[in-house]
């Protein structure tokens, strides 16, 4: 039996394994590069990057609930410049690629730091968060609306070549009209989904347990919301989906790519188990040589009904 | 730092609230440094997504030892280890505290508030020198080690909030007796809560002394990636946050900004 190929190569970018690591709980690369061979990752997407520094939000930030955690970190960054020149020549040590997750507070600072990073060596494309629950401008105020989505993804667009990849929220009625409304203003692939907003009381003091009172949730609660979102956007458009949520092992790996998407990403169990990306990797690759599937392709989007 | 599978060599209670647990992790052992933490992963706790931080107590060989309180699930859950179970455990963490040198003028003076006793018995056993410990707590139960730092040759002094051991009150009262009439210059190691520390932190500023604070943050990935735990740090005017993972968890008391409404 020969070995399965994992390599895919998804809106042009060439990845050995369809296993990436999502976005903020993998920081900028060199946080987990002593535990884990960044070159046998499918790709690293960085922590989110917005035009300038951003301090984020207060502590408490972050915490466990059942099968998952409740995150407000508030998209903490150093901005762009500092991003480029910080933790990109680290970056450019590896064979792996390199996707910059980036946000705005409007979609005219999407679009500049797009440009800022167009052409920047180093860098395989840019996914664009339009989800994130935790910052008031910006965010899921922009991923919630077709028109803003529209706006931020044409204007995203118009001036990068790199590949994008919007960033879909989960609190939507309508799925598929978000991903439509990507693709048809140039997304190249889309990632789904980010954080499901959420909230934590702590019952003695009747208070928030986040300091920024709200949060998302994220983990193993959220994997079969995922599933369910990632197989409505399949039927919808024919670009890629990277899908993201609750993904522990190679079984909701593979769950998702039945679902139809072409490749995943590992978030929250990076916490976990900083190895689970490859142990994804190894799974997979178990799984299509036990089905005698000679490629990751083989599996996306063959759910029977 | 390393990712290790560490088997369970004790699990032992420490007086009626604490326990001292164990594991044979020779990776971590050869890298560990004074004030530098251990991240588990609590796999009895099928539902927890994040691992929990605890300090470094002891290093003998290639076995690590923490020293833990019963605190909420993850705590609770701990009490089910048994000998020989296999535990994950991602370290060593952190900076760790700066080691003085047999010739240093400043005398060592360690603050410990409940198990914040743990990086500094650590501490005090790789020192080659010793000084003086200040230990305070609730009740005599929080009170831990005090034997074990009198066999390294410490000076003791104690508080208790009820005043079932040493004097009642803050460890601060104990430490400021002595203060008023020190005739050696400290230099301070704190781990406690946030009240003890930003006193200690206040005393070592006032006194122009060195004051090395380790801070507790609730963290997610530990490593620095995550940026749940971070705190205000001051560095040459400038003020940045710092991840308390990864940049700490120790920190010089005049580059901590503590929050006004902090205890
Ligand atoms: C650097 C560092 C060193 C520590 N060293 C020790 C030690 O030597 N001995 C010891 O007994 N405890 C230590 N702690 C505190 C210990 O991590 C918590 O008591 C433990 O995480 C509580 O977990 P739980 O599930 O029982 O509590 P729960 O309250 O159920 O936990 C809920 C969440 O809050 C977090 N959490 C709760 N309390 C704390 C706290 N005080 N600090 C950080 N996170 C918390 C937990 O990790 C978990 O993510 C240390 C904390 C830090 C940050
Ligand atoms: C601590 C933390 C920080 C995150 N930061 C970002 C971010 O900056 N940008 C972003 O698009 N998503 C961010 N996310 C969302 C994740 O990339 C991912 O979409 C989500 O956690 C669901 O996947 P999971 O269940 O595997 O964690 C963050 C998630 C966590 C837990
Ligand atoms: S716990 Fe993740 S950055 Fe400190």
């Amino acid at each position: 039996m020969t070995t399965p190929q994992l390599g895919i190569t998804l809106a042009g970018i060439r990845m050995k394994n369809p296993v990436m690591v999502a976005s903020g709980t993998f920081g900028y690369g060199p946080e987990y590069a002593d535990l884990v061979d960044l070159n046998r990752l499918g790709a690293i997407v960085v922590k989110g990057i917005s035009l300038e520094p951003w301090g984020g939000n207060r502590t408490p930030r972050l915490v466990e609930v059942s099968g998952g955690l409740v995150n407000a970190i508030g998209l903490q960054n150093p901005g762009v410049q500092g991003f480029v020149a910080k933790y990109l020549p680290f970056l450019r040590h590896f064979d792996v690629p390199v996707i910059v997750n980036i946000w705005g507070k409007t979609a005219e600072e999407y679009a500049e730091v797009a440009a800022r990073l167009d052409g920047t060596e180093g860098i395989a494309g840019l996914e664009i968060n339009i989800s994130c629950p935790n910052i008031k401008a910006g965010g899921s105020a922009f991923g919630t609306n077709l028109e803003s989505t529209a706006r931020v993804v044409g204007a995203v667009r118009r001036r990068t070549r790199l590949p994008i990849i919007p960033k879909l929220a989960p609190n939507v009625s309508d799925i598929a009209a978000f991903a439509r409304c990507c693709v048809e203003n140039g997304a190249d692939a889309l990632s789904l989904i980010n954080s499901y907003p959420a909230m934590v009381i702590d019952i003695e003091s009747r208070r928030p347990v986040l300091a920024n009172v709200t949060g998302g949730l994220s983990g193993p609660a959220i994997h079969p919301i995922a599933v369910k979102l990632v197989y409505d956007a399949a039927r919808a458009v024919k670009v890629p989906l990277i899908a993201i949520g609750g993904i522990t092992q190679a079984r909701e790996a593979i769950e998702f790519m039945i679902a139809g998407a072409s490749a995943v990403a590992v978030g929250t169990a990076n916490f976990t188990e900083p190895l689970t990306a490859l142990e994804v990797v190894d799974g997979i690759t178990r799984y299509l040589g036990a089905h005698g599937l000679a490629s990751a392709g083989e599996l996306v989007g063959t759910v029977r009904l | 730092m390393h990712v290790e599978e560490g088997s369970v060599v004790a699990h032992e209670p420490m007086g009626s609230a604490y326990r001292v647990l164990t594991l044979r992790l020779p990776r971590v052992a050869a890298q560990a440094r004074p004030g530098q933490f251990v991240h588990l992963r609590l796999a009895m706790l099928s539902d927890a997504v994040l691992r929990r931080p605890f300090s470094i107590y002891r290093v003998d060989g290639d076995c690590v030892s923490i020293l833990y309180k019963t605190i909420g699930r993850g705590t609770a859950a701990m009490k089910s280890i048994r000998l020989g179970d296999a535990m994950n455990v991602l370290g060593p963490l952190g900076n760790g505290f700066p080691l003085p040198t047999a010739d240093a003028i400043a005398l060592p003076v360690l603050v410990a508030g409940g198990y914040g006793v743990a990086p500094l018995y650590f501490l005090a056993s790789r020192l080659p020198r010793t000084g003086l410990l200040f230990a305070g707590g609730a009740t005599n139960a929080d009170i831990l080690c005090v034997e074990c730092f009198q066999a390294l040759g410490w000076d003791v002094r104690l508080a208790t909030d009820d005043g079932s051991l040493g004097v009642r009150g803050l460890v601060t009262a104990p430490l400021d007796a002595w203060l008023g009439e020190a005739r050696r210059e400290p230099e301070f190691f704190a781990c406690g809560p946030n009240g003890m520390l930003r006193a200690v932190g206040e005393r070592a500023v006032a006194g122009g002394w060195k004051g090395w604070l380790s801070l507790d943050r609730h963290m997610g990935c530990g490593v620095g990636a995550c940026l749940a735990c971070v705190q205000m740090i001051r560095k040459d005017g400038v003020e940045t946050l710092a991840r308390v993972c990864k940049d700490g968890p120790i920190f010089e008391s005049r580059e901590v900004v503590w929050e006004p409404s902090e205890p």
